[in-house]
């Protein structure tokens, strides 16, 4: 009855439309135009004041290797492409269990926590050149760069995910006498889940910088092999587009985990 | 919200006449047969600042299908004995029998609301609800069944489907007592489960605990340090005070059930709490 009342009271009142910080057009196209006037102004600058190609290439210049070179930065692409994903999917196998032994060991943690430490403090850059040397100059170093560069952040927001669970939801599943296995599959790892996707996210990111330093040290294909090879031989233009297809591999790979946890997770993402 | 009140309604309205019923069956057995019984209970925490006495000397003896609130101000020992009762801590000295025996570790006998609902948000509200059922591995047929009356029972038909996030407090709070119930245990162990919630959901949820308890025939213990409310909803107020946590007094609740609101303002509702508040002290 009063519900009643109520709605007739409504349809009398103008409502107020409550912004509710929604994507709108407006909101992408000023950092389009933003970006559209940096472009003219650097192909101005380029035109105006004769810088050389081989220093500094103009937009149209570097648009114009996307088209010639567009069969040759496609199949480098795939390469980088490649190793980075199969280097992350890696590090994922490998540092999801090794978190779960850490948790659950406290011994374990005692002995690789203080190691884990050690190997991230090196710099991957540094390893680079020796897995070179030891592997050779496949792919599968890269690879390896890539796992050593996504290990650590994913072992570590796992971990954390997993040591997560609310005391009280403890309580909750202690008074119920639930098994181990009970335990991880319906309260650990769930909890686990979101903090799992910060260090994945975190991972993607790095993980296209290690293919690119796998490469610089020694390849014959790949985003970074072609940015060396272009600008040692002053094609710089090459290089710039080379540059430019990294960085939407980066973009694109970041939006893509961040996709994927958002149909993972849907509980946490919304928050 | 409203519609689901709506709803359940007739349930509710049937449930009152069930509660009557069972008042009535009742009648305050002169001794009921025990059901827990705590004997000489110390508990002692070692911490960095010394030895903390949490409860020193507890003797109480709950009957089956009391209800038993705890209150006291904090730092009484009033959940620490609640967890204790549910083996989630040992005791450090004395015993506990329930049932006649003595508690090693947690029992499907029994079910327990906490202070926060603490539902995991991946489930759905029915799903929260059969976790239990799920862990201990009963007939999830006959569990899903179960958690659908429950959650009517509640008012929260409609919801089965809903998240955690998508609920108030109240509701959440409403799921999370439909989750102690659902493997049917004998005993309910409330820690401040009313205590997160605002006044007026505090009393809602209060009165629907009472009609749960009369058509599910529990053994209740609630601690709270409301006094207002133990003494509406509870046989028998056990009154603690702090350092070191003990019994001060157990003061036996002669009001009429079913109870209401509006008990709070017969005089003898007042000379209960003013004796509650003069045993625990403000310290």
């Amino acid at each position: 009855m009063t519900e009643q009342t109520i709605s007739q009271i409504d349809t009398d009142i103008e409502d107020e439309v409550i912004p509710e910080g929604r994507w709108s057009i407006k909101d992408s196209i000023a950092p389009l135009l933003t970006f559209a006037v940096l472009l003219l102004i650097w192909e101005g600058c380029a035109i105006y004041l004769a810088i050389p190609t081989w220093l500094l290439p103009a937009p149209s210049e570097i648009a114009k290797a996307f088209i010639e070179w567009h069969g040759e930065l496609w199949r480098h692409t795939l390469v980088t492409l490649w190793e980075t994903l199969a280097g992350f999917a890696l590090a994922i196998a490998l540092a999801i269990p090794l978190a779960v032994l850490v948790v659950y060991s406290p011994f374990l943690r005692k002995c690789i926590y203080p190691l884990l430490l050690g190997l991230q403090s090196v710099p991957k850059v540094a390893i680079a050149p020796l897995l070179a040397l030891w592997i050779g100059f496949g792919v599968l170093p890269k690879i390896l760069v890539v796992f050593l560069v996504c290990f650590f952040p994913i072992v570590v927001a796992t971990a954390t995910g997993l040591s997560s669970v609310q005391p009280a939801v403890m309580d909750l599943i202690r008074s119920l006498s639930a098994n181990q296995l009970q335990t991880f599959v319906k309260i650990r790892f769930p909890t686990a889940m979101p903090h799992i996707f910060v260090g994945l996210k975190i991972a993607i990111t790095f993980a296209v910088i290690g293919a690119v330093i796998g490469e610089f040290v020694g390849a014959e294909s790949g985003l970074g092999y072609l940015i060396l090879a272009s600008s040692s031989q002053a094609r710089t233009p090459v290089a710039f587009a080379a540059l430019v297809v990294l960085t939407i591999m980066s973009i694109v790979l970041y939006y893509a985990m961040e996709f994927i946890e958002k149909l993972a997770v849907p509980w946490a993402v919304g928050e | 919200m409203g519609k689901s009140q709506t709803v359940s309604f007739s349930s509710r309205e049937s449930l009152m006449e069930e509660s009557n019923k069972f008042l009535q069956e009742r009648k305050r057995p002169e001794r009921p047969t025990d059901k827990v019984v705590i004997e000489k209970l110390h508990k002692t925490y070692l911490t960095s600042s010394g030895r903390t006495v949490a409860l020193q000397d507890v003797n109480l003896t709950i009957g089956k299908d009391e209800f038993v609130a705890l209150v006291g101000p904090s730092g009484c020992g009033k959940s620490t004995l609640l967890r204790a009762i549910s083996a989630l801590i040992k005791p450090s000295k004395g015993k506990i029998l329930i049932d006649g025996t003595p508690v090693s570790s947690p029992s499907n006998q029994v079910g327990i609301v906490f202070q926060q609902a603490v539902l995991l948000p991946w489930r759905t509200v029915l799903d929260n609800v059969l976790l239990p059922a799920e862990i201990l591995r009963l007939n999830l047929v006959k569990a899903r069944a179960r958690a659908r009356d429950l959650l009517n029972m509640v008012g929260l038909s409609g919801f089965e489907a809903r998240y955690p996030g998508e609920l108030s407090g109240g509701m959440q709070q409403r799921a999370a007592i439909c989750r102690a119930l659902i493997h049917n245990p004998s005993m309910l162990l409330m820690d401040e489960p009313f205590a997160a919630l605002d006044a007026l959901t505090r009393e809602e949820l209060g009165l629907e605990l009472l009609r749960i308890w009369a058509a599910e025939k529990k053994t209740i213990v609630f601690v709270t340090h409301n006094i207002s409310e133990a003494i509406l909803l509870a046989d028998r107020v056990v009154a603690m005070s702090p350092r070191p946590g003990r019994i001060s007094e157990i003061i036996s609740v002669d009001l009429p059930r079913p109870r209401a609101l509006d008990m709070e303002f017969l005089p003898e509702f007042k000379s209960y709490s003013d004796r509650v508040r003069a045993v625990i002290g403000h310290s």
